[in-house]
């Protein structure tokens, strides 16, 4: 069946040329981000660098599912939030934080999983709509849960400070600083490698069109399910180092719309189904939040939704596939 | 050997029976058209035989087994590859990752199905789109991605929809030739075509229908002749 007929016209197919644009990209990129605390002093601008590696983390789990499998999660709050909660209660029971991050990431994994079995079964949007209702429920539940603190949260206790507690001086967050970026690494690895075989392109290929997806034998809803899984785990673990920096969750700071807010348009703004988009993003919409609620407002809050609302605009408007490919177009012209 | 046969297939969406106890057999190896008017059900009973739509009743065996009413997907992995009518290219990846993913189905690894995919990014002559974004690509090479990436499948039944409407006649000469190649790697293939002289000198059989229920099964030469298939064509 493998009989190789080479057509009359037969050429051949090109090699790809060597990406040195991207290398190059990853090298700048991670000069800056170790730079970056040494560069950059005080506390207000390194506590925006913890939150933007925070949010990156967060975000590149939704960009597997959101941009890569095209699924449009408008509930990842409640992933964050399982880590949140889920290590502060673990770290009371005298876990240490990092152990606590994998068991809670399949927790929300699972989590991921039971929104996904009824919703995927449908084409279209109801995935996205269902994620939007049950971060509202979730949001609703919460404050009636004695045993996660009901409406006055849950604080972290008291821990010595120190790698292994992933508590250290708050004066200088530069050690928060480099433990949110060596994990952020790793979960931009593992992302990585999640995606770049099989699992990567099927996800794509659902994206782009499900029907010819399945007519390829891609199993469209098991791959939904795999997407689900790892881009609710990724989140959730953003969540669980999220809660070691600030001590406490309520609910409120875990599971609002506006943090589900963030976390996608932190991915869309960088560059949705691109590995480049959450760390892009988030450098971006954490910069102009934290600015915009110290010196706009006493919380910030309405003031960050109209800002997420001109964001939308402005992406879609100037290039609908975010910041990196602005970079990437600018790229080009200087090389030619 | 009967590589797939259908056995009083129909299909109804409420009062309407769009497929109604079709039956007819495909040898393993042939080239068959599939023809009829506007309506006439070909399109819902290619949906039926590549999973995409489930039977109301009749059954469907390929490759000798009962496979009524599968999924997509089953269908692809157990050999059947198919175009769409309007076409379904995976618009953002290019040509060869359109084809890489297709291969995925028989090939667990990326330098695999890589490799399947370049070879038949060079069989059907898409050498020089090969890293251009599929969404870029002009009607014509569209098509010919579609059956590129049915045959990065490695089916052993092919489903043609209309893979030569709206073509020049060029590109229609070319893309016949491309056809009769994948013929002779000993794919079977089953096509709906509107283009009749298309499907006069392509297929040795015709099977043809008209408001959902075979009227004719034979050769081109019997079907002109056929009072039935002239009928639905020209009106009773």
């Amino acid at each position: 069946m493998t009989a190789t007929l080479a057509p009359p016209t037969a050429q051949e197919v090109p090699a790809k040329r060597v990406p040195w644009g991207r290398y190059a990209g990853i090298a700048v990129v991670a000069a800056l981000l170790l730079a970056y605390p040494l560069v950059v002093t005080t506390s207000f601008l390194q506590t925006i660098g913890v939150m933007a590696l925070t949010m990156a983390i967060a975000s590149t789990g939704w960009n597997i599912l959101g941009g890569y499998a095209g699924q449009i999660s408008f509930g990842h709050a409640v992933f964050f939030g399982t880590g949140m909660y889920g290590t502060t209660l673990l770290v009371s029971d005298g876990w240490s934080p990092w152990l606590t991050m994998v068991p809670i990431a399949l927790l929300a994994a699972a989590f991921g999983v039971l929104i996904g079995l009824p919703t995927f079964r449908l084409r279209g949007h109801y995935f996205s709509i269902a994620t939007l209702a049950i971060g509202m429920m979730v949001m609703s539940i919460l404050p009636n849960i004695q045993w996660l603190g009901a409406t006055d949260g849950l604080s972290v206790p008291f821990l010595d400070e120190g790698f292994w507690n992933l508590t250290f001086s708050l004066r200088d967050k530069t050690e928060y600083y480099y433990t949110a970026l060596g994990l952020f690494a790793v979960t931009t690895v593992a992302a990585w490698l999640f995606l770049r075989g099989r699992i990567g392109s099927y996800l794509e290929a659902i994206r782009d069109d499900d029907i010819a997806a399945s007519a390829v034998g891609v199993p469209v809803r098991r791959y939904k399910l795999y997407a689900v899984a790892m881009s609710a785990g990724l989140t959730s673990i953003a969540g669980s180092y999220h809660v070691m920096f600030v001590t406490f969750v309520d609910p409120s700071s875990s599971s609002d719309l506006s943090l589900s807010t963030a976390i996608a348009l932190i991915a869309v703004v960088g560059g949705a189904g691109s590995m480049w988009g959450p760390i892009l993003g988030a450098w971006l919409v954490i910069a102009l939040q934290e600015y915009t609620r110290t010196y706009l407002s006493a919380t910030g809050r309405t003031i960050d939704l109209m800002m997420f609302g001109a964001l939308i605009i402005l992406v879609a408007v100037v290039d609908p596939r975010g910041l990196v490919n602005l970079i990437k177009r600018g790229y080009r012209r200087v090389r030619r | 050997m009967t590589l797939l046969a259908v056995d009083g297939l129909t299909k109804r969406f409420g009062g309407l029976a769009a497929v109604s106890e079709v039956s007819f057999e495909i040898p393993e190896g042939t080239i068959t058209g599939l023809i009829g008017p506007n309506g006439a059900g070909k399109s819902t009973l290619f949906s039926m035989i590549a999973g995409a739509a489930r039977p109301t009743s009749g059954r469907i065996s390929f490759a000798g087994k009962d496979v009524t009413g599968w999924q997509p997907h089953e269908a692809a992995r157990a050999g059947v590859g198919r175009t769409f009518q309007l076409m379904r290219v995976f618009g953002s990846m290019t040509v060869l990752e359109n084809l890489t993913t297709a291969a995925h189905v028989r090939h667990r690894t990326k330098a695999a199905a890589r490799a399947v995919a370049t070879r038949v990014c060079a069989e059907t002559d898409l050498g020089e789109f090969a890293h251009r974004p599929a969404a870029t690509l002009t009607g014509a090479t569209k098509k010919r991605l579609e059956l590129a990436r049915a045959l990065a499948t490695s089916p052993r039944l092919l489903l043609l929809d209309e893979v030569l409407s709206g073509l020049t006649p060029t590109e229609t000469a070319a893309a016949i030739e491309l056809i009769e190649r994948v013929h002779a790697q000993g794919i079977t293939i089953v096509l709906v075509e509107h283009v009749m002289q298309v499907v006069m000198s392509l297929c040795p059989r015709l099977v043809v229908l008209d408001f959902g229920k075979l009227i004719f099964e034979g050769s081109p030469d019997d079907a002109v002749a056929d009072q039935a298939v002239l009928d639905a064509y020209l009106g009773a």
